[in-house]
């Protein structure tokens, strides 16, 4: 019996990590940005597929033996990728839709097609397959039923390390403090001398680099394919939502609560109707706070 | 008035006469794995699908199977299409002791689950798996470290020694690259055309009215063997095998339902457990 308290602590633990991995970049597009980017799936689709070549190469260039320690440089190299190309889409085309909202949900959702088909057309249509070092395949056994994956513990231990990271960034440096600043009073910033478009894009790129990181991660678990965007956007808007707009602290609880919560229901009914008992638990505490987790005045 | 061609396998229970079911009914790839299973021992089953039309009623014909022919139903656990988490899944199959899954999830769910069940220290060692929704073009996208040694049933798999398979194959990586395979999908639509040229050749015409009529009796040498059009039921004669996944992605076949085509039986009419399932 205490065992299975154990997995269900240590399964609530592990969705919670993936979810704000998945969750953390859109924290930061949508929450501290306000754009709704609806292209965030498919800056982690990028990401995966930033793995998937890195582990090819790996294996064309140390021999098929060593294909999965590319995964290790896949980590960095996927953040990098998928910043580059938030970074390309910030300066292209979001730039001049600050004002107007509601585009942007359109444009992104467009960029996600693009970025979609794109590879489809290079990669293929079918998952393609990504191979990851031995060591992250094996799991730990604690006792006879319960077992910790080795891929959840550095899953959890990545998602942990991008949390400090984004939270060193913005509250501990100089250019942490102006996205601050620019987030909260951008005509201020703008008149102390702050070079707003700049931080815009520099942020931006941050939120699709971290989408990215996660997509490399999550290769260890989950499908790499054309198609993942759409199975990770619904989640990583969830946590965002539930979390309060603007906060990172309220995404953290949020993604606490939420694989608690799949957790517990999942291992009691099925997924199907754990995910609807929790969509439906999400849905009535908006409805009585409607500002999430955590209030906040942003711009 | 259009025709429809269906060259993916489905749960059967239908018969629209605009329709051309190529692939396999439950009776020519389900019933049959599950035949198999209880051949082998394994009767403790856990039922797991993806949450829409294929699994639930698939599910329906393997329960009423088992209750039939011996065999017990574990658990039968949906997940939504596209669900990628499945520590809950693993979990519970650990802790029902099932002898095997049978798996009718679909797309990116079965990489997910594949890689979490052998992360979660799960695989054809102490768990098999039988599928009915993974075929070659999948297993390279699940890792074959995660696959291997897994059960599939098709009537199809690019490793059958035939002549017009040889064939098949080398056309196909002609065509679409050299490291290409083929799987049971792709070998159903193929022939799916074939079956319907043939049609309209006897039919002189492309008319849907016309070609339904000729359709009866034409039979073409398709790369698993030759297959014959069924006019009653407008689906086809064809043979069910169970694959054993290998180290290079490709299945050996363990088992298969004997040189005789299966004919279809989309509405399980010659199983005596059958009627019960088709009335709802």
């Amino acid at each position: 019996m205490s065992s299975l308290i154990l997995l269900g602590i240590f399964n609530g633990l592990s969705v919670a990590s993936i979810l704000l991995l998945v969750a953390i970049g859109l924290a930061i597009t949508f929450g501290l940005m306000n754009v709704i980017n609806m292209a965030h799936g498919q800056f982690i689709m990028v990401g995966g597929y930033v793995a998937y070549v890195c582990s090819g190469l790996a294996g064309l260039v140390l021999g098929p033996a060593a294909a999965g320690d590319g995964f290790l440089v896949a980590l960095p190299m996927a953040f990098l990728v998928a910043a580059g190309l938030g970074w390309l889409l910030e300066r292209g085309l979001i730039r001049f839709l600050y004002k107007r909202q509601l585009d942007t949900l359109l444009a992104t959702w467009g960029v996600g097609l693009i970025l979609e088909q794109a590879a489809k057309n290079i990669f293929g249509a079918p998952n393609v397959n990504v191979d990851v070092p031995e060591w992250l395949t094996g799991s730990l056994a604690v006792s006879e039923d319960l077992s910790l994956s080795h891929a959840r513990l550095f899953i959890m231990a990545l998602a942990a390390l991008a949390l400090g990271g984004v939270g060193w960034y913005l509250f501990r440096t100089g250019t942490g403090r102006l996205v601050r600043a620019v987030m909260q009073n951008r005509a201020m910033a703008d008149c102390l001398g702050v070079r707003t478009d700049r931080i815009d894009a520099t942020t931006f790129a941050l939120g699709t680099g971290l989408a990215g990181l996660a997509g490399a991660a999550l290769c260890l678990l989950g499908p790499i394919g054309p198609f993942i965007g759409t199975d990770y956007i619904v989640q990583a808007f969830m946590v965002v939502v539930l979390g309060g707009v603007g906060q990172l602290a309220g995404s953290v609880g949020a993604a606490a609560a939420i694989g608690g919560l799949d957790s517990v229901f999942n291992l009691a009914f099925s997924v199907s109707i754990g995910q609807v008992i929790v969509f439906a638990l999400v849905v009535a505490f908006l409805q009585w706070r409607p500002s999430g987790f955590v209030r906040t005045r942003s711009r | 008035m259009a025709c429809c061609i269906n060259p993916v396998q489905y749960e059967g229970l239908e018969a629209s006469k605009n329709i051309f079911y190529i692939a396999a009914p439950p009776n020519q790839q389900i019933i049959p794995a599950v035949t198999y299973l209880l051949q082998q021992g394994m009767k403790n089953v856990y039922l797991l699908g993806s949450d829409y039309v294929f699994p639930r009623t698939a599910n329906k014909v393997i329960k009423a199977q088992l209750q039939a022919e011996g065999g017990t139903t574990v658990a039968e656990d949906y997940t939504p299409l596209g669900n990628t988490d499945y520590s809950a899944v693993v979990s519970k199959i650990k802790a029902s002791k099932p002898d095997v899954v049978f798996n009718t999830l679909n797309g990116d769910s079965n990489v997910a689950f594949f890689k979490q069940l052998k992360a979660g220290g799960l695989s054809i060692d102490n768990l098999p798996v039988m599928s009915v929704s993974v075929a070659e073009v999948e297993v390279a996208g699940i890792g074959v470290d995660n696959f291997k040694g897994q059960l599939t049933a098709w009537n199809y798999f690019q490793s059958i020694k035939a002549d017009a398979n040889a064939k098949f194959v080398a056309s196909y990586q002609s065509r679409y690259g050299a490291n290409q395979v083929t799987d049971d999908p792709i070998e159903h639509a193929y022939s799916a055309v074939y079956l319907w040229a043939k049609s309209a050749d006897k039919a002189k015409s492309i008319d849907v009215d016309k070609v339904r009529a000729a359709a009866s009796g034409v039979s073409f040498d398709s790369p698993q063997g030759t297959v014959t059009l069924d006019g009653e039921t407008q689906h086809i004669f064809q043979k069910t095998m169970i694959g054993k996944a290998g180290s290079d992605g490709q299945f050996q076949v363990v088992w298969d339902s004997g040189a005789d085509p299966l004919k279809p039986d989309p509405y399980l009419k010659t199983y005596s457990w059958g009627a019960t399932v088709a009335a709802g």
